[in-house]
Formats: structure tokens, C-alpha cells, sequence
């Protein structure tokens, strides 16, 4: 299974965390709103993009799972 | 149905489950304070290199689970201990018990706020955040109350332990509010006052009430101790005697 | 010549013949003709409108698909500046679980853009045939037609027409109820309009749920253009051929385009999509001054320098090609009479003041360019002014909930290229004399008040 992160920035209010627990996936602007790398995750890195969605103190980060194409 | 164990403790003394009821909810008191005040520095965004904001959150969480936790031991001591009639759903139905029935209810409904706090939380995802804030702040709430319950119920609030830890753990809650309050919280001038109020008034309070109560004579009397366990009537601070 | 329209309805003999070129639109308007097309003279010029619904529901719903199906062949994009196919929203919309209901999008807060208040003005019949067309296609009893609080007349003007078709016996399943929008520049976009008309602040909001599945009233709600919904009538009328039979091959049709600036003629103009610019300005009366630079597409469209006008088409794919966007159809000329700089700075405000400020990139992103700008105007720079700006627009664009951030950014950073040497006397020398003039673009007076609650 793979998903992409999102985030909503009309509920996001630059607390950070998901920058602290996903480095590798999310980088902070100069005002610390979150630069999100969008490629698909896999693996260990989908379980740490869920723990960083579960951390958001506003629901704002979004692991959206891919929808499998139907034939 | 007298617990053989507790049979045996009772005539000599106060049984684990009355000293593990004591102990747990001190603690849990404390676990609560800390609680409420990691969640104000969470919502202020404290933090520092060795304590990122994930810490801070985390910790806010996992203290007030911990807290669940130690009220569960706390509750289900009191459950066993039979000297007194407590039942579990006095734990969470207020005011129905016949041991000091108000001040065991306030820890009923002090509960009862805490696990709408907590399970809102647990279901956060699927509540949505406007949902889950607003129970959120009930926590405020629960724990005036349960310190209320604690001042009351409790047998040995004139020994000093329990009155300086429930001292500190006050002032560490109003330090905790007011820092909230003083930080720009509420937005709204009108509720903002209402807390500085409230927090006062509540200050204001304990230091009128606790002398005339609890640290007054007879209190386990005047507080609904049914008489059948009230033993002699001096008001001696271990508690054998008068519980 | 067939006497059967694309949904399957005889056509009775005295339809008129479909228009063979311009115009379409404003096909029976007069120049300098007061007030709308009586319903009377909308069916003369147009013919009857067609009907979906009747005749069985099995009828009805074959009908509704064959519609959508012509609107598909004709290629018919949005004309709201999203371009979004317009056959693809419906399908969505008839197939969302629940009834669905339509809005149709008149607010036009793109201050130098009056197409659409201007199509309600001259001819509001042929927009609610369209609506009305649109809702029997996705299955719903309800169009509401949304206006700007600011568009007096056309308010009337759609009142009035709504109120003639009950008069004279326009039977229709579909009931069509005027509102009026109080909001900013961002009032306009689809999931502000509807959370302005659920009674909260005319504000963007999240996607996903799209309003096709979940809009309005939590109902899926088709959300169109006016103009979008005009063509939706002729196409209905008329078929895809003969749609096609103007434009080009990915930009069909017939649009309406706003003209603004140093002109004979200013005003709003139906043209074949993928004229030339020259021709358009020719139609116009030409130009009165001489022409310092063309933005198309709006204040969040994209300046280009004068020579362009000689070479542009006016098309979706020509404007792309130039890095431009057709948008809503607003051109605008500028003059060399007013100073680029401070026309620009003075947008860059403006754009970032209507940030609805809720979110943070937008919020400070708009800030931070519209500074920028401004210092560069008064010959302040910052150090590394165009890099900054750069960086701020990198950290800008496409950030935030709706497209607003995108378009400022497109406005401001286009803006440097087009009027490089402009932008760099300033910041050597500060203002010019022509920066003391009254300003030539035009905006709206605002009242205050209408922010998000992004941190700041």
C-alpha cells in the first residue's frame, strides 16, 4: 500500500511537530509552516508519516492513501 | 462478601486497599497537575532542543493516560475496602453512594470529565479537531473537582502530607492558568476575565472553606461519613480510629 | 438541416437558424440598447429552450445524459478562469450520492472583469435557460444564482427575469432563487461561495470533499461559471458541430472578454476564441495612448510587454505558450502615461490585503512580496531585492487552500520580467513623476474586517 502526505493549510498553525518526527519527508518555511516532500511512502516511512498525522496537534497533517487503479 | 484478607486488616487496622486508595489518589492528583500543566506548555509551544514539541505533546498524553490509570487502582481500592460501601458504579454516578456521599460524588464526576476528555482524544481522527477541542477543555474542569474530592473524602487531610501536596499542586495550576491566561488566552477580553475570575474565586475558596472543613472538627461527621463507621469521636489525624 | 435539438426535442419551425458566427452571446443585444432581452425577445432571437425533464423518467434521464454527452463533444471548459471541463463536473454531480443542486457562479470579484455582470444585465434569460438546463442534467430541483452584493443591476436584472418567466407560464421543475454575496476577492471561488451561502465568512475551504460530492447543504452541488451556463444553453440548442464551428480545436467557441484601459471602446466584447489581440483592440476603437504593457487574465493573470499585443491570439493554448492565462477573459492595457511600479505595488497590496488569512504561506507570503515591491517602488530594496522575492514566491505559490497565493504570485513575479528596467530605475532612483498619478487600474473600496485567523 502506498500514500502520500498532505496537509491542510487552513487547520495547520506552524506547531512543527511533524517536521521534528518526519524529517526526512518535512522541512519548515521561514514562518514554520511545513514543505512537504509529496513522493508516495512505502514501508517504515508510511508508519512514520502515520505517527507524525496522529501528532499534529490541529489534524491538519493527512496521510492520503492512493487509490489502486481499477481495470 | 468480606475479602478474607480484609476481614483480617480491618480489625487490626487500615487495610492495603485503604492505604493503596490514599496512595493512588495522591498520585493521581499530582499525575494530574503535571498533566494539565505539560498541556499548557503544549498549547504554548514550549520546548527546547532536548525537549522538542513532540515531547512536550507526547508527554502531555501519556501523563494523562498514566493518570487513567492510577484513578483505576485508585477506584478499584476503594471498590474492595470493605469498611467502606463503596461501589463501582459510584465511580461513575455522583452522589448516590452513603459514604460521604457529595465528596466521593465530586471524584465521580471529576472522573466522568476526565474520561470524556480522554476517550474524545483517543477518537480524535475520527471526531475531527473542532469536536475534540471543545470537550477538551472540560479538563479545566475535572480538576478543581477532583481536588475538591480529595480535600473532602479523604480521612487524613489534617496530616500534613496531603495538605502540602495539594498546596503545591494548586499553585501549580494556577501558575499554569495564568501563564494560558497572561499568553493572550482567550481571545475573547470577556472570557478571559471570567477565567482570572474563576481562578480566583476558586483560590479564594479553599482558603475560606479548608479551615471550616475539612480542618475543622468532626469533619468526617459533617461530611456524611455514615455513623455506623464513625468510631470514637476524637479527631485524632492517623486515621484508625475515625475514618 | 435537422429540426431535432441534441436532447432529442422536436424543434417547432419557427426556431430561428443557430447563429453561423458572431455574435452568440450577446447574440439580440444592441449596442447602447437599455435594459435586458424581454423573455418575448430571448426566444425570438434564441428560440425555445429545450427540455430534459417530461415525458417518463426514463426519457428525462436519457435526455439528461445526452446533453451532458453534446456539452463533452462540444468541449466546453469553465468559464470562471479554472477551466475546468464542464461535462466532467456535471457527470460527477448526477452520479454523487444525494440530490444534487446547483450554483451558479456570478460574483466576478476580479475587479477589471465584468462579463458576467454584464451577461446578466443584457440578456439574463439566456443564463437561467442554462441553469435550468444544468440542474435537470444532474437531477436537481434548485439553482441558486449568486451575485456580488456590489452588482446592483444585475441583481435586478436576474430578479426581474426570474420573476417574468413565473408570470408568463414558464412551467419548470427547477426553481431559481437569486442570492447575494457579501465578501472579498476570494468570495468568488467555489468553496467560498458556498460557505457564504451557509451564512459563515465568504472563505475558502479544504478540498477534499469536492462540492460535486459534498457542497452546498452538504448535497452535491454543481458549481458554474454564468457565462459557462450561457454556452450550456446554446449547446443544447444548437449541438457541438456548430459550438465548434468557432474557436479552436482546444479552446471551442465563442467567450466573453473584458477590455479595459486606454481604449475608444472599453467594455465587454464576445469574441471567437483564438483571435488575434490586435483585432480585439480594433473592434474596441483602438487605443487612445500609447500602450505600456498588457495584463490578461486578471489581477491574478500575467503582465506582458506591449509587443505582444501584435502577436497574441486569444486563446487558452496561444496565452499558455506565453506563459500567460485566459482566466476570466480580462484584458488589460496599461498606459505609458501611468508608472508600472506603483500600479503594480499598489495590486501586490491589494492581493495581499484580500488574503482571506488562513493560511500561513499565503498570509505572509503576500505580505512579505507586497513589502517588496513597495520598497522597491520608493527605492528602499531590500538587499537581494529579486531573490528575495524569489525565494518568497517559491514559498508562496501553491501553498495555500485556494489558487488566490498562485495568482498573486503570478501577477507580481511577471510584473518584474515584463517592466524589468522600470522596476530597477526604481530601486536606484525611487519614485518617478508618474508614480504621484491617480492610479489607472481600477479596485474596489473595501470595508474592514473580513480576515481568516491565520497566526501572524
Amino acid at each position: 500500500m502506498s500514500a502520500r502526505l498532505r496537509v491542510n493549510p487552513i487547520a495547520c498553525e506552524a506547531h512543527g511537530l511533524c517536521a521534528e518526527l518526519l524529517p526526512e519527508r518535512i522541512t519548515l518555511d521561514e514562518w514554520g509552516y511545513p514543505l512537504i516532500d509529496e513522493r508516495p511512502l512505502h514501508g517504515e516511512e508510511l508508519q512514520h508519516a502515520q505517527r507524525a498525522a496522529r501528532a499534529c496537534p490541529t489534524l491538519a497533517l493527512i496521510v492520503q492513501r492512493e487509490r489502486t487503479p481499477r481495470s | 462478601m468480606a475479602h478474607p484478607v480484609t476481614g483480617v486488616l480491618a480489625s487490626s487496622g487500615p487495610s492495603v486497599q485503604w492505604y493503596l486508595t490514599r496512595s493512588t489518589g495522591a498520585v493521581s492528583l499530582v499525575l494530574l497537575t503535571v498533566a494539565l500543566a505539560l498541556g499548557v506548555a503544549d498549547v504554548r509551544r514550549l520546548s527546547s532542543p532536548s525537549w522538542p514539541r513532540f515531547v512536550v505533546d507526547s508527554l502531555h498524553r501519556s501523563v494523562s493516560l498514566l493518570a487513567l490509570a492510577f484513578l483505576a487502582v485508585h477506584i478499584l481500592t476503594s471498590v474492595l475496602d470493605s469498611f467502606t460501601s463503596i461501589s463501582l458504579l459510584d465511580a461513575i454516578v455522583p452522589f448516590a453512594g452513603s459514604y460521604r456521599p457529595f465528596w466521593l460524588g465530586l471524584g465521580a464526576v471529576a472522573f466522568d470529565l476526565m474520561l470524556a476528555v480522554i476517550i474524545t482524544s483517543l477518537l480524535r481522527a475520527r471526531i475531527g479537531f473542532a469536536g475534540w477541542r471543545a470537550v477538551h477543555w472540560l479538563a479545566y474542569a475535572s480538576w478543581p473537582v477532583a481536588l475538591l474530592h480529595g480535600l473532602g473524602t479523604g480521612s487524613d487531610v489534617k496530616s500534613g502530607w496531603l495538605l502540602v501536596l495539594s498546596a503545591l499542586c494548586t499553585l501549580a495550576v494556577i501558575a499554569a492558568v495564568l501563564v494560558r491566561v497572561f499568553s493572550g488566552w482567550p481571545a475573547d477580553i470577556v472570557r478571559r476575565r471570567a477565567a482570572l475570575a474563576a481562578t480566583g474565586a476558586f483560590s479564594l475558596f479553599l482558603l475560606a472553606w479548608l479551615p471550616v472543613g475539612p480542618l475543622g472538627s468532626d469533619w468526617a461527621r459533617r461530611s456524611g461519613t455514615p455513623s455506623s463507621l464513625l468510631g470514637h469521636a476524637s479527631s485524632s489525624t492517623t486515621g484508625h480510629a475515625a475514618r | 438541416m435537422s429540426t431535432q435539438s441534441p436532447t432529442g426535442e422536436r424543434r417547432p419551425r419557427e426556431a430561428p437558424a443557430p447563429p453561423v458566427a458572431l455574435p452568440r452571446l450577446l447574440a439580440g443585444v444592441g449596442v447602447g440598447d437599455h435594459g435586458p432581452l424581454s423573455l418575448v425577445a430571448h426566444l425570438a432571437q434564441h428560440g425555445p429552450a429545450p427540455r430534459i425533464r417530461g415525458g417518463g423518467r426514463s426519457r428525462g434521464r436519457g435526455r439528461a445524459r445526452a446533453l451532458i454527452e453534446e456539452i463533452e463533444h462540444a468541449g466546453l471548459l469553465g468559464c470562471g478562469g479554472a477551466a475546468f471541463p464542464t461535462a466532467r463536473k456535471m457527470r460527477a454531480v448526477a452520479g454523487a450520492r444525494g440530490r444534487a443542486i446547483v450554483l451558479v457562479n456570478a460574483v466576478e470579484a476580479e475587479p477589471p472583469s465584468l462579463k458576467d455582470r454584464t451577461l446578466l444585465e443584457v440578456n439574463p434569460h439566456l443564463l437561467l435557460d442554462g441553469a435550468v438546463l444544468a440542474a435537470e442534467a444532474v437531477g436537481a430541483e434548485e439553482a441558486l444564482l449568486a451575485v456580488g452584493e456590489h452588482a446592483g443591476s444585475a441583481a435586478a436584472s436576474a430578479y426581474g427575469a426570474i420573476e417574468e418567466r413565473a408570470r408568463e407560464g414558464q412551467e419548470s421543475p427547477v426553481t431559481v432563487t437569486l442570492a447575494s454575496v457579501a465578501g472579498g476577492y476570494v468570495a468568488g471561488q467555489e468553496t467560498a461561495l458556498i460557505n457564504a451561502l451557509e451564512g459563515r465568512p465568504a472563505l475558502p475551504g479544504f478540498t477534499p470533499p469536492m462540492p460535486s460530492e459534498r457542497g452546498l447543504r452538504r448535497r452535491p452541488t454543481l458549481v458554474n461559471n454564468a457565462e459557462t451556463l450561457a454556452n450550456v444553453a446554446l449547446i443544447a440548442r444548437h449541438g457541438a458541430p456548430w459550438f465548434r464551428s468557432l474557436g479552436t480545436p482546444s479552446h471551442p467557441g465563442s467567450a466573453l472578454v473584458t477590455l479595459m484601459g486606454p481604449l475608444a471602446y472599453p467594455g465587454v466584447y464576445e469574441i471567437e476564441n483564438g483571435s488575434s489581440m490586435s483585432s480585439l483592440i480594433e473592434a474596441a476603437g483602438g487605443t487612445t495612448a500609447p500602450v505600456r504593457g498588457v495584463l490578461t487574465g486578471g489581477y491574478a493573470g500575467t503582465w506582458l510587454a506591449p509587443s505582444a499585443i501584435g502577436e497574441l491570439e486569444l486563446s487558452r493554448e496561444h496565452l499558455a505558450a506565453y506563459g500567460a492565462s485566459f482566466g476570466a477573459g480580462a484584458v488589460t492595457l496599461l498606459s505609458d502615461a501611468a508608472c508600472p511600479v506603483a500600479e503594480v505595488a499598489r495590486l501586490a497590496r491589494w492581493m495581499a490585503d484580500e488574503s482571506a488569512g488562513q493560511c500561513g504561506p499565503c498570509l505572509h507570503g503576500l505580505d512579505g512580496l507586497a513589502d517588496a515591491v513597495a520598497s522597491l517602488a520608493a527605492g528602499r530594496p531590500h538587499p537581494q531585492a529579486r531573490r528575495r522575492m524569489q525565494t518568497l514566491a517559491t514559498l508562496t505559490d501553491r501553498r495555500g487552500a485556494c489558487a488566490h497565493p498562485d495568482g498573486s504570485v503570478r501577477l507580481i513575479m511577471s510584473a518584474l520580467e515584463a517592466f524589468g528596467a522600470d522596476f530597477d530605475d526604481h530601486a536606484r532612483q525611487g519614485p518617478c513623476e508618474r508614480c504621484r498619478r491617480r492610479p489607472e487600474l481600477p479596485l474596489p473600496v473595501r470595508s474592514e474586517g473580513r480576515r481568516g485567523s491565520a497566526r501572524r
